[in-house]
């Protein structure tokens, strides 16, 4: 449990709680996307890309005095807002912290069809690459 | 096609009677896969409930009456495609896997290090993979052909890709993406002037338009049934006969046998040698259901009506401000893809997919086409008899709203 992030989770679940419609829930997910702040060109890197079948996510991390800062993008739009949330929930916070974060946010959002593995969005893998980064530099540190 | 028959025909297919987030199905996915016929689903449950016994092997009554079912499908698939005789068609899992089979054993049979397969650019992952296999496995080299900014193969080109090495061509009938209608017949002529066999892809054809792989001279011509409303996981290979025998097994195993010991194992003839293990015989009786079912609606019928949904959808696509449609050719099948100014093709998906519409996005399994148009992919809404003008309306003003959402 962390209380730092989940404070954060709730925020967010609160923000999209606002709205009953699922097409409220979406033009803010896309607000979200647009508002993203667009990732350097130079971090747009084939290592830095997660491929996925529909459509592509880059992720950047970078991890000074004990803090990881995470940035993204997406081609997709809705795809770039969840990226937008992950980072809001994840950037800014040691390994340890990233690493023991239960992300139950897009759950209760109602947004979760877009983390479903059969999506292939490229998004389940940016988690996944979330948490490997913080993992790595973790064992760095030690 | 009129009000009653179409009212009728809906009323044939259970699923369309779905609700997705509450609201009227509205299935444009049917070249991914089309949906069944509840004589099709009836006709599984009597597999199971009445001719459920191994075939070809069982002295008693009820293998026997399987075994006529299945050889009675194949029957039903050669006159389907026009061929000549039973021993022509190999059933398979689908168009995949007969494309593998004829990649691997004529590969082996006939291709050896610097010989040289065509194919086209527009084709499915399903009829590049296997041949990229071939060439790595013999050292071959994979030549393709190209298309027009329309979607229209370049045929000038593809006549001088051929020489003395090429063993090979194997190109789409229907493309999935652009929905061209490909010049199979005068591919096929151009090809057979140099002795070069041939292997169409009909898997997004049979469904849509009348094929007669006889009078197209067709070497090998492959489709799936899950895409002409059979279920999933059976399909077929017509191969001329002369082919088929001289090219080896693909898998060993039952059935493909005629007499085995330890030193030495000859095969059975046709079509039983392409045939290992026990085959899915209630597959094939719901195939031929399925055949079937589509011929009494009329081949002639369906592409008519189809091609009206067709340039319907297209002539309301493009009232839409930025359209792009993904595919020009003159010869269209029932396939509309498009993309809207910037808009990202699975952001338009997901939002349809809210509004309860089922369309495909993505590149559709051919990467190297959608490269070749600089696209990340298309939207692609494809038709089948079921569908009505009215869903198309619905579709359309669902998309204005979401492109309004989106940009």
């Amino acid at each position: 449990m962390n209380m730092k992030i989940n404070e954060i989770q709730d925020g967010i679940v609160e923000e999209f709680a606002q709205f009953d419609d699922w097409m409220d829930k979406y033009a803010l997910l896309i607000d979200m996307g647009n508002s993203l702040e667009p990732l350097d060109e130079k971090h747009k890197s084939p290592q830095n890309i997660i491929e996925g079948c529909q459509s592509r996510v880059w992720l950047n991390a970078e991890y000074n005095d004990g803090i990881i800062t995470f940035q993204g993008e997406s081609d997709a739009i809705l795809v770039k807002g969840i990226v937008s949330l992950l980072i809001q929930v994840l950037s800014g916070h040691t390994p340890d912290e990233i690493l023991t974060t239960e992300l139950y946010f897009i759950d209760k959002i109602g947004l979760k069809e877009h983390l479903s593995p059969t999506r292939s969005n490229g998004l389940v893998a940016m988690v996944k690459q979330m948490k490997m980064f913080a993992l790595a530099y973790k064992s760095k540190k030690n | 096609m009129d009000k009653t028959t179409l009212e009728k025909i809906r009323s044939e297919f259970p699923i369309l009677n779905e609700k997705i987030y509450n609201r009227p199905l509205i299935y444009f996915d049917n070249g991914a896969t089309t949906q069944k016929p509840q004589c099709v689903i009836d006709r599984i449950n009597y597999g199971y409930e009445h001719l459920n016994a191994n075939i070809h092997r069982g002295v008693h009554f009820l293998s026997q009456r399987a075994t006529e079912a299945h050889e009675n499908a194949r029957k039903a698939v050669c006159d389907f495609l026009g061929a000549d005789k039973r021993e022509e068609i190999v059933f398979t899992r689908g168009t995949t896997e007969a494309i593998n089979l004829v990649a691997f054993s004529f590969g082996e049979a006939f291709c050896s290090e610097g010989d040289e397969v065509v194919i086209s650019v527009m084709e499915h992952h399903s009829n590049i993979v296997p041949w990229q296999m071939l060439c790595e496995r013999k050292k071959m080299k994979l030549r393709i052909i190209p298309m027009n900014e329309n979607g229209v193969l370049d045929l000038e080109a593809y006549k001088n890709l051929l020489n003395e090495r090429t063993r090979i061509v194997s190109v789409m009938h229907v493309s999935n993406v652009l929905g061209t209608v490909n010049p199979v017949k005068e591919i096929i002529e151009i090809a057979h002037a140099r002795n070069i066999p041939v292997l169409i892809d009909g898997a997004q054809a049979v469904p849509h338009i009348q094929v007669n792989v006889k009078e197209l001279d067709a070497d090998f011509y492959v489709f799936s049934g899950h895409k002409i409303y059979a279920p999933t996981g059976i399909g077929a290979l017509y191969g001329k006969e002369k082919w088929l025998n001289a090219i080896p097994p693909y898998q060993g195993g039952g059935e493909m046998i005629a007499t085995v010991t330890f030193e030495k194992t000859t095969y059975n003839e046709l079509p039983f040698k392409f045939e290992a293990g026990t085959p899915d015989y209630i597959g094939s009786t719901a195939l031929a259901e399925a055949l079937r079912y589509v011929q009494e609606i009329g081949i002639e019928n369906i592409a008519a009506y189809e091609h009206e949904l067709t340039e319907y959808a297209t002539k309301r696509l493009m009232e839409i401000e930025n359209m792009r449609i993904i595919g020009q050719a003159e010869e269209k099948s029932a396939v509309v893809s498009f993309l809207v100014g910037n808009i990202h093709p699975y952001d338009v998906g997901m939002l349809l997919d809210r509004l309860g519409i089922a369309v495909r996005t993505g590149h559709h399994c051919a990467q190297p086409l959608c490269d070749s148009l600089d696209i990340p992919g298309t939207v692609r809404a494809s038709f089948s008899f079921y569908n009505t003008k009215e869903e198309i309306d619905t579709f359309i003003e669902a998309l204005k709203r979401v492109i309004g959402m989106l940009s």
